[in-house]
């Protein structure tokens, strides 16, 4: 396949730099100033290291990749709120020309779930988005494989970033000021880590499950989600757990055509109770029992092989 | 299940006491004398009834025979029975509130969980590392009906938000496995 992929993050630069161990080709890179097209396949390594060295990726203009030559479009730009652009209008695009898209990019799906699928129904490209919820995990495409209508609950911690700052809490007795700054040196938060610990980004990942699960009957956006972060929590309410043989995870519920996140009480050996920047989606099926499904749920190379893992169900 | 009466069942007794010393423990023995095992006693002291008695709600074991024989022997004794269902307790619940739980009155939020809810307080573990003043945690266990779940933790919801307390909820019976 002849890819275009759209952002030079460590998601997109990652999947232009395992693409041809997947037998793909790169004809198109961009980031949000710059773009390198070549019909033929670009140069891979050239690009990722002028984007190392001088943060852009070539000479062309970024919206010149839209209106290359591929067969799949990689929406791989930073997550936007809202009207969810310029993701959506990237999806739009490659939908519009019969194209493929392939999103890591979680804002057109959480926000705009239903106009995507509409514009997949007029267009002889199909949409995916594994790489949208638990990054190497493959939740959506097991939700698929059961199919939607035989998954009652989908429950699952979601944001690494919120569970290394419980898990570090809890066994090393920490306050959340001090963890959290902990999480930033390491580089596991963000130094703006608001949409990770007030549960944006879990809520994000389980409004998708949601769209997912309804099975494009009802839309759900953010608005629909009730939300609770873990800024709040004290060193003393995860000691009262412990206590009790139980710890504080922040768990994104799916239920009955409900989101919900929030800090939630789970027993010390449950699966839920996932330690560091592990994630864990456990479905509740219809006749199989419980399945868990965990693993790395972010990460450049993890979440761009869940992208190549969906240009592989094309 | 089988209707053997040596089968041991959970009973909620609703007392109101006298405001007299040794009240309670003259309540408590004809339970005890009976074969009736205690398992958790509210006692609303906060909350007068309109005949300026309190209210006391009682969770005990005993087999049904057993728990006849309780529920005369109190009568006899002179305490005020007002109920004595045989509703089975069977979900036991743990929560944690975080927040200022001492200046917005603890035993005020117990009373008014316990007031809105079939729920009753089983434990309470409260952890204040920064003083009252502060902000403090309370891990909360409550014995429910079955299927009541949903119900008391909606209620536990409303006093908590009123009250600016955080709570912390379990999964779903689900997802605790």
């Amino acid at each position: 396949m002849r890819l275009a992929v759209i952002g030079a993050g460590a998601v997109g630069s990652s999947v232009v730099e395992l693409a041809a161990d997947h037998g793909h080709s790169v004809t198109a890179f961009a980031d949000s100033s710059s773009a390198v097209i070549d019909s033929t396949g670009i140069d891979t390594a050239e690009a990722l290291d002028r984007k190392r060295a001088d943060g852009v990726v070539g000479s062309d203009a970024p919206e010149a990749a839209l209106s290359a030559e591929y067969d799949v479009l990689v929406e791989a730009t930073p997550t936007t709120l809202g009207d969810a652009e310029p993701g959506f209008g990237h999806v739009q695009a490659a939908l519009e020309r019969d194209r493929h898209a392939v999103l890591a990019n979680k804002g057109p799906v959480a926000e705009r779930y239903a106009d995507v699928r509409a514009l997949e129904r007029e267009s002889e490209g199909s949409v995916l988005f594994e790489a949208t919820v638990g990054g190497a995990m493959p939740v959506l495409s097991t939700i698929n494989d059961f199919d939607p209508t035989h998954i009652t609950a989908v429950r699952g911690v979601l944001n690494g970033t919120a569970n290394f700052i419980l898990s570090r809490m809890a066994t090393e007795g920490l306050d959340y000021e001090h963890v959290l700054a902990e999480a930033q040196d390491l580089g596991v938060a963000e130094a703006d880590p608001t949409f990770d610990v007030d549960g944006t980004d879990a809520a994000l990942k389980g409004v998708i499950i949601a769209n997912v699960l309804s099975d494009d009957e009802t839309e759900y956006t953010l608005d629909d989600a009730a939300v609770e972060g873990i800024q709040d929590i004290s060193g003393s309410a995860l000691e009262l757990a412990r206590a009790d043989g139980r710890t504080v995870r922040l768990v994104a519920e799916v239920v009955e055509g409900s989101v919900r996140v929030g800090p939630r009480l789970v027993p010390d050996n449950a699966p839920l109770a996932v330690s560091g920047t592990r994630n864990i989606a456990q479905l509740e099926t219809e006749h199989a029992g419980q399945l868990n499904i965990s693993g790395r749920g972010a990460g450049g190379p993890e979440t761009a092989s869940a992208v190549l893992a969906d240009i592989g169900r094309l | 299940m089988s209707d053997s009466t040596d089968e041991v069942r959970s009973y909620t007794v609703r007392l109101e006491l006298v405001d007299e010393p040794g009240e309670l423990l003259r309540a408590l023995e004809p339970i005890a004398n009976n074969g009736g095992n205690l398992l958790s006693i509210f006692h609303e002291r906060g909350n007068v009834t309109p005949r300026g008695h309190i209210p006391v709600e009682v969770d005990l074991e005993a087999t049904p025979e057993r728990f006849d024989g309780i529920v005369d022997a109190l009568r006899d004794a002179g305490i005020n029975v007002i109920q004595a269902g045989a509703e089975q307790y069977s979900e036991a619940l743990t929560i944690i509130l975080t927040g200022h739980l001492v200046n917005t009155d603890l035993s005020d939020t117990l009373s008014r969980i316990h007031e809105s809810t079939d729920a009753t307080v089983t434990d309470l573990s409260l952890s204040a590392p920064e003083g009252t003043d502060d902000a403090s945690s309370a891990r909360i266990r409550l014995a429910t009906e079955e299927g009541a779940v949903n119900e008391t933790m909606s209620a536990i919801r409303a006093v908590a938000d009123e009250k600016e307390l955080q709570v912390i909820e379990p999964l779903a019976a689900g997802g605790e496995a």
